[in-house]
């Protein structure tokens, strides 16, 4: 199977995927971005976290053909340049990271969530990021880290994303399909 | 053929700063390359066939049909198993691959390779095994009786553990009693087991995978794959997560055999089911308690029966039920003690290490029981610990003195100290912040709060004579006319922030502000595991050491160079004065030298337990910490919310102080998990909850704020003062959570994790 579609603003096509493959195994198994992780692939940890069609996502429910002709982006997507993000800027900042086997989709639903609530409180970071799993940080660091990249996320116009992420929709009642992480 | 592997950035932060992570700009940007990412041109996939059945003898195995299919290039049974068929840490005792028997649901009996991941899994169902299943033997009470299959040729005790401390016959005018029982709890390392083996086409192989210990996995491998350690080189891939899960073996000979037998790099990643079978576990465990006490409330006697299952292999079950009965009173003075602790095999998964290691199981036994003699004494349960709190100069059980600090009391009185959260708002419904959270299971009817108050201990580094150490290579020259120290250990980064602390010691003690820590691998000597709390202390040792020996030589070139032997130092990138004046930099002192000095840290040595007492100096260092939990419990559905947890931990000296931090927080979750939610759940034999849908992890909604204090009282023998963190976090955490449920309820409590209908049930 050939599936072609757009990630991180480039048209990509995965050629000889085999048909029951996840959005997460083309990403990383044929498009050569092994930054969405492999740690539960059910659905349940958040660590593949992706934009399709700027919907956040768990990859590994998401088909991989059910992204043909879509756009999709990934974590390697938010910094353009050798700049980093300000969500990955804080993450790194307030030692967010240790194993960071979940940091790229606590960075992607992170940066989603700053996306819709410039401001959240405490609570609405608890409930947005409940579906990202970290085994080593106990989180405390990780609601730091969200503080701090509100503080210093540019207004949402100027946001330095390619593809997907330039006009980020709200999600709707059962847009694209499965996967949908709320 | 080499995978492309990490690059962690210069970091130029001195002891005491907490610099950013040398690994983390690529682990933000999602590019760090971990063991699961790595890939090759022209690898294969392996996959491995499990045995469905928790004891069964092997009558037969049948590839035919696998080998036919397109794209599988080998199957590999024991037969195929070079050398050494059975391995393990303590005692090898676990087949590579099964041989006659499957001792435990999920062990690996053969192997497959083909050219995509999806042929190997269905190849492998398609390699049929010929079983005669046997009744397994899954209650270890039942494995120490004759009436128990022997799953092991020396019996099915792995080790008994005695302890005879003081007075054998000791009486007590109060004494409590009570029995507890501690299920099995999975590391849960969010990367799956994983790593890619190359063949070097001269009958070596190179390994990149992740891993604990390097060098004890590359001698291992070295056994079953019959070559001579120079042709098996391991190389440390990105490590999403350990916690212990990661200090056996689990892909690394399968990948290597297939990789030498097809003569093809061959990649191997587990999925998460297989991940609950691919590691060992933390033991579950039975302890019986009795505590003796004056009236007074100074403990006089402690008698403990401590009971663990190891499972179907020893793994390091030995060491475990060691720290089990050495610590089995908790960090308080006890003239006399009787312990006898037993690891003993069934037909359950193997278990070995998890932080907190032996630790973890009998503290919640020995503080149930501090609070249970607290209220027989009518005494307040912390007063109570102050009282017989353990202190500089105090003994362990084992007759060990304790050197160092040892501030138990007010480890306590720190706890105790902080300002508890405000009480549930009855006029202001916030369904967020109850038990059930907005599943709306309760509006505050049936809703009690409690405080309860732990306090825990283990050893840092190894113990009993294992050898402990460290090596460290440390490389000082110029680039562009500045100065770059590089540091190269084995030691295993697996997130706890080691590659960054062993760039601010080197930085630190070179007075550079350019250092960059090389790959972990086995072309260096060996950096003992990175679990025990021990690597700061031993491997940051070692790097000390490697550049105290690079700055000797600096001077004697200063010296000889500038003809002169003025006191100086190591800073800014110079040699400076001993006033602070740059006597020279060290750009122009060292133009194209280079200076390379390896070194090996060796802290003193420890002993073996005496077998009939118990009584030696077994141990190098102990950490200490105490945690206060508030909980509210719904009375009524036994749905629990911890609202807060609060904690004071020694650390001796903070290298880094957001990664120490970030220790205390994450070994609190890890413990609340097993209080309140985490159970690898087992009938006859079989894990019925291996994927993350059923074996739940704490999640940012079930952790609650942490307060913390953190002391910093320097330990007199180890660098810097420093002393092991990891691991009491996950120690007391815990037991201070079933505390508050035990006070908001009134229940005993006896067994974790605490489930509903333990609260609930009449």
């Amino acid at each position: 199977m050939r599936i072609a579609c757009t990630v991180n603003g480039r048209a990509r096509v995965a050629q000889d995927v085999w048909e029951g493959a996840s959005l997460l195994s083309v990403l990383r198994e044929h498009l050569d971005l092994s930054g969405s992780k492999n740690a539960c692939e059910q659905g349940e940890c958040g660590s593949c976290s992706v934009y399709l069609d700027g919907q956040l996502v768990c990859a590994c429910l998401v088909l991989g053909a059910q992204a043909q002709g879509r756009e999709v982006m990934t974590v390697e997507g938010l910094a353009v340049t050798d700049i980093l993000h300000p969500v990955q800027e804080a993450f790194l900042e307030a030692g967010a990271v240790q194993c960071g086997f979940c940091t790229p989709g606590l960075v992607v639903a992170t940066h989603d969530l700053l996306t819709r609530l410039p401001q959240p409180t405490i609570m609405e970071i608890r409930e947005a990021l409940a579906g990202n799993i970290c085994r080593c940080t106990g989180y405390a660091k990780i609601i730091d880290a969200v503080h701090l990249a509100a503080k210093r996320m540019p207004p949402k116009r100027s946001l330095p994303l390619q593809g997907a992420g330039n006009s980020l929709p709200l999600p709707e009642e059962g847009a694209g399909g499965g996967g949908a992480k709320r | 053929m080499k995978p492309r592997l990490a690059a962690h950035a210069a970091v130029s932060g001195r002891v005491g700063d907490s610099p950013r992570r040398a690994d983390g700009p690529q682990k933000v940007r999602g590019e760090f390359p971990y063991s699961s990412d790595l890939s090759v041109d022209g690898m294969l996939w392996g996959s491995t066939v499990r045995s469905p059945h928790p004891y069964a003898r092997i009558v037969a195995i049948d590839a035919t049909e696998a080998l036919a299919m397109p794209g599988v290039l080998a199957v590999l049974t024991h037969q195929d198993v070079p050398g050494s068929k059975v391995y393990g840490l303590e005692i090898q005792d676990q087949p590579v691959l099964a041989i006659d028997l499957v001792r435990y649901w999920g062990e690996a009996v053969a192997l497959v390779a083909a050219d995509h991941p999806e042929r190997a899994r269905r190849a492998a169902e398609k390699v049929f095994v010929d079983y005669e299943v046997l009744k397994p033997l899954t209650d270890p009470e039942l494995a120490l009786t004759d009436a128990a299959p022997l799953l092991h040729a020396g019996g099915n005790i792995t080790r008994l553990v005695k302890i005879r401390r003081g007075d054998q016959s000791a009486r007590a005018d109060m004494v409590v009693s009570g029995e507890f029982e501690i299920g099995m709890q999975d590391q849960a390392p969010l990367g799956p087991e994983s790593g890619l083996a190359v063949p070097d086409g001269a009958g070596g192989v190179d390994l990149y995978l992740a891993t604990q210990w390097l060098h004890v996995d590359r001698d291992q491998l070295a056994e079953i794959l019959a070559l001579p350690p120079q042709k098996v080189r391991l190389t440390m891939a990105g490590v999403g997560g350990a916690f212990g899960a990661r200090e056996d073996l689990s892909m690394q000979a399968h990948a290597c055999m297939l990789a030498l037998h097809t003569g093809r790099p061959v990649k191997m990643s587990y999925s998460r089911p297989e991940s609950f079978v691919g590691h060992v576990h933390r033991h579950p465990g039975k302890l019986k308690y009795e505590h003796g006490a004056t009236r007074d409330g100074k403990l006089v006697y402690v008698k403990a029966r401590v009971l663990l299952d190891g499972g179907a292999y020893a793994s390091s079950s030995t060491a475990v039920i060691a720290n089990a009965c050495c610590f089995a009173v908790g960090p308080y003075e006890c003239p006399n003690a009787t312990i006898d602790g037993w690891v003993v095999y069934t037909n359950n998964p193997p278990c070995g290490a998890m932080r907190g290691f032996g630790s973890v199981q009998n503290c919640y036994a020995h503080e149930a029981q501090m609070d249970r003699l607290a209220a027989a004494l009518g005494m307040d349960p912390v007063e109570l610990r102050r009282l017989n709190a353990m202190r500089t100069g105090s003994h362990l059980i084992t007759g060990q003195t304790v050197e160092g600090p040892a501030p138990v009391a007010e480890l306590l009185d720190r706890v105790k100290k902080m300002p508890l959260p405000p009480p549930l708002d009855a006029g202001r419904l916030d369904l967020t912040q109850m038990p059930g959270g907005v599943s709306n299971t309760t509006h505050g009817e049936g809703v009690r709060r409690g405080v309860g108050y732990a306090v825990g201990f283990k050893n840092v580094g190894y113990s009993e004579g294992f050898d402990d150490y460290s090596t460290a290579t440390v490389r000082l020259f110029v680039v562009s006319g500045r100065p770059r120290a590089e540091v190269h250990t084995a030691a295993a980064e697996v997130g706890q922030g080691l590659v960054t602390v062993q760039a601010q010691i080197a930085g630190t003690e070179l007075g550079v502000s350019d250092v960059v820590v090389l790959e972990a691998d086995t072309q260096v000597g060996s950096a003992g595991s990175s679990s025990a709390s021990r690597q700061t202390y031993i491997t940051g040792g070692a790097v000390k050491a490697a550049c105290e020996a690079v700055r000797d030589r600096v001077l004697v070139l200063a010296r000889s160079e500038l003809g002169r032997s003025a006191a100086a130092r190591l800073e800014g990138d110079a040699i400076v004065s001993a006033a602070g004046e740059v006597i020279i930099t060290l750009g122009t002192l060292l133009g194209d030298e280079v200076i390379e000095e390896t070194r090996e840290f060796r802290p003193r040595r420890t002993r073996r337990l005496d077998p009939e007492t118990g009584q030696s100096d077994a141990h190098l260092q102990y950490a200490f910490a105490a945690h206060r939990a508030v909980v509210d419990v719904d009375t009524e559905l036994g749905l629990v919310k911890v609202v807060e947890l609060a904690t004071a931990q020694d650390v001796g000296r903070a290298i880094n102080p957001q990664a120490v931090e970030g220790q205390l927080e994450g070994g609190a979750a890890q413990g609340l998990g097993l209080a309140v939610m985490e159970e690898i759940q087992i009938k006859d034999g079989v894990i019925r909850n291996a994927s993350f849908t059923d074996y739940l992890i704490p999640t940012i909604l079930d952790m609650p704020p942490l307060r913390m204090d953190v002391l910093e009282l320097g330990d007199p023998h180890s660098p810097y003062g420093l002393k092991g963190v990891g691991e009491p976090p996950t120690i007391s955490s815990g037991p201070a959570i079933v505390a508050a449920i035990r006070a908001a309820t009134g229940r005993p409590i006896t067994r974790v994790p605490v489930r509903p209908h333990d609260i609930v049930s009449t």
